[in-house]
């Protein structure tokens, strides 16, 4: 069996006093997406650095397709496509040349015409590249890592800036690259597009791995089983429809109006539930049985209070 | 948009290094000849140097020579020294600011091919210069010998390499604001008082010993004795230039970082 496409144990990685990257484990399999979720400043660029082979751990062990990335870069690079966070062109170099130059290094390159296209980058081909806008640079740096057909891509913070369009043009390259058998490392820290996007999620905080598992995985973590959310007006009577719920169910306000129910949730929970506003005469906006995101479970590991 | 199954399937593989080569030096080429202050430093200012030196007589022409003989060479050496020392530094500075090498380093080029593909670029640059600085003073009435062209030619390229370790041993390792300031201070002291305008031999006497070791002075004279005199350059020049270029190579191996 071939080993995982990126394998970590154990990584450190310390600039000076700040420890960036404390004991982190992960582990991507062949032709999967993980997705690095965490805060900003968590550590995820820098462990995506580690498996890349820019830096050299502290302590740890990293494998990329069974080799080590620093000593075996040479054999690595042309297997493995890489998007830096920002950057990473020369600011006078036209778009259409900096990806004809990253494709030159490739042995069997895909179309780079074709891939500008798709990208909705023809049009600024010939543009120098500090005057493409954010999303445009994003989107040639993306075009960079996948041009040269690789096993394995790494893509830190894909989305980052991009307009609702772009992102789901980039959310529809992913999955394409996935059923083509190609293995994604990306980092976000967008609950949502872990969700969309990932067969395993790796959530970090300060360093450290704090959960991991598929997204249905971990959103079962926190709460057991689904909720049923209540829209209708302000104020109704809690005790009294707390009374008339099942045992084990509870009910809160979360906000005016807007009621969350907790415990055993089945068909007839909602039947009391319905029943009880038509006696009561409550209009019932929205009903509904709902799972919690990954947000919840994000906000519930790395807390909900504003960083400095 | 939706992708056909099989659009990406992987097809891994580095390109062949003789493209890889060619695509990424005429890309620093490029680039290089576009950027409005390359152009000035690489190619204006040596232009107005040579054609105001040769009308207006401000330095000493040695006894049996023309003025343009003598200031042709000088400005050449200056022509290698902006490109392969400043220029280069400060390119090298900004692009490391900008993940450029960053990016490039990912990517299957061989590091030899890196080092090699930003030499080329470097030498498209100064043949380009030799051939417009050399056409303007042709203009002014140059005219010096084969055989001094021959002469020249493998010491503008030792110049270029020397000049050009240099260069990536100061914007290798620095941020790129301190290799601007450093570059191109570097550069201005080495054009009034590092051999270049003004011939050793014009300098007062403990000077002259220590500008002669200097690779902006030693080009300088190498470039005088062929183009102006037809001889092949001395060995004091060629070892000077050859040992800036070991020393600052080796130091450069183990200071340049990419980002």
């Amino acid at each position: 069996m071939s080993p995982p496409a990126v394998e970590a144990r154990g990584l450190v990685k310390a600039y000076g006093a700040f420890t960036a990257v404390d004991g982190i484990d992960l582990v991507a399999h062949r032709g999967q997406v993980l997705a690095l979720l965490g805060p900003n400043g968590a550590g995820k660029t820098t462990t995506v650095e580690l498996c890349e082979g820019y830096r050299t751990p502290d302590a740890g062990t990293v494998r990329v397709l069974g080799l080590d990335p620093v000593r075996d870069g040479r054999l690595l690079r042309p297997r493995v496509g890489v998007m830096l966070q920002g950057g990473g062109a020369y600011p006078g170099v036209r778009a259409g040349e900096m990806l004809r130059l990253v494709a030159a290094c490739a042995a069997s390159p895909l179309d780079v015409n074709w891939l500008l296209d798709t990208l909705g980058l023809r049009a600024v081909d010939r543009l120098p590249y500090k005057r493409l806008s954010g999303g445009q640079q994003q989107r040639l740096a993306l075009a960079c890592a996948i041009v040269g057909r690789p096993e394995l891509v790494f893509l830190d913070e894909p989305t980052a800036g991009l307009d609702p369009q772009a992102r789901r043009l980039v959310w529809n390259l992913v999955s394409a690259l996935r059923a083509d058998g190609v293995t994604v490392l990306l980092t976000t820290h967008l609950m949502e597009e872990a969700e969309a996007l990932a067969d395993r999620v790796v959530i970090i905080d300060n360093g450290r791995v704090v959960a991991c598992g598929t997204p249905s995985e971990l959103t079962r973590t926190v709460v057991d089983g689904p909720q049923v959310r209540l829209l209708a007006s302000a104020g109704i009577d809690l005790p009294m429809l707390s009374a008339a719920l099942p045992e084990h169910c509870r009910i809160e306000q979360v906000r005016p109006g807007d009621y969350l129910i907790n415990g055993p949730v089945d068909p007839q929970v909602l039947a009391t539930v319905t029943a009880w506003c038509a006696e009561q005469g409550v209009l019932v906006e929205t009903l509904q049985v709902t799972r919690p995101s990954l947000e919840d479970v994000f906000l519930d590991l790395t807390g909900r209070e504003l960083r400095s | 948009m939706t992708f056909p199954l099989g659009t990406f399937t992987p097809r891994p593989g580095a390109g062949r290094p003789a493209r890889m080569l060619a695509v990424h030096a005429r890309t620093e080429f490029l680039v290089t000849v576009r950027h409005p202050e390359q152009l000035l430093l690489t190619l204006l200012i040596p232009m107005a140097l040579l054609v105001g030196l040769t009308v207006i007589d401000l330095i000493d022409v040695p006894a049996g020579l023309r003025r343009v003989d003598t200031v042709t060479p000088r400005v050449l050496a200056l022509a290698v020294m902006s490109a392969a020392f400043t220029g280069q530094a400060i390119a090298l500075g900004f692009d490391r600011r900008y993940g450029v090498l960053k990016r490039l380093a990912a990517t299957a080029l061989p590091r030899w091919v890196l080092v090699c593909g930003r030499l080329a670029g470097l030498l498209g640059v100064v043949a380009a210069q030799l051939v417009l600085l050399g056409g303007a003073a042709a203009l002014l009435g140059w005219r010096p010998s084969a055989v001094g062209v021959a002469w020249a030619l493998p010491t503008i390229l030792l110049g270029t390499l020397a000049f050009g370790s240099l260069g990536v041993l100061l914007g290798g390792a620095l941020r790129a604001e301190i290799v601007l300031a450093l570059a191109n201070a570097l550069w201005f002291v080495l054009l009034l008082a590092g051999g270049i305008v003004l011939s050793p031999s014009q300098l007062p006497g403990g000077l002259a010993d220590v500008v002669r070791l200097l690779p902006s002075g030693a080009l300088a004279e190498a470039l005088h004795d062929s183009l102006a005199h037809g001889l092949a350059p001395g060995w004091g020049p060629v070892a000077v230039l050859a040992a800036w270029t070991v020393a600052a190579g080796a130091a450069a191996i183990r200071t340049v970082r990419l980002s």
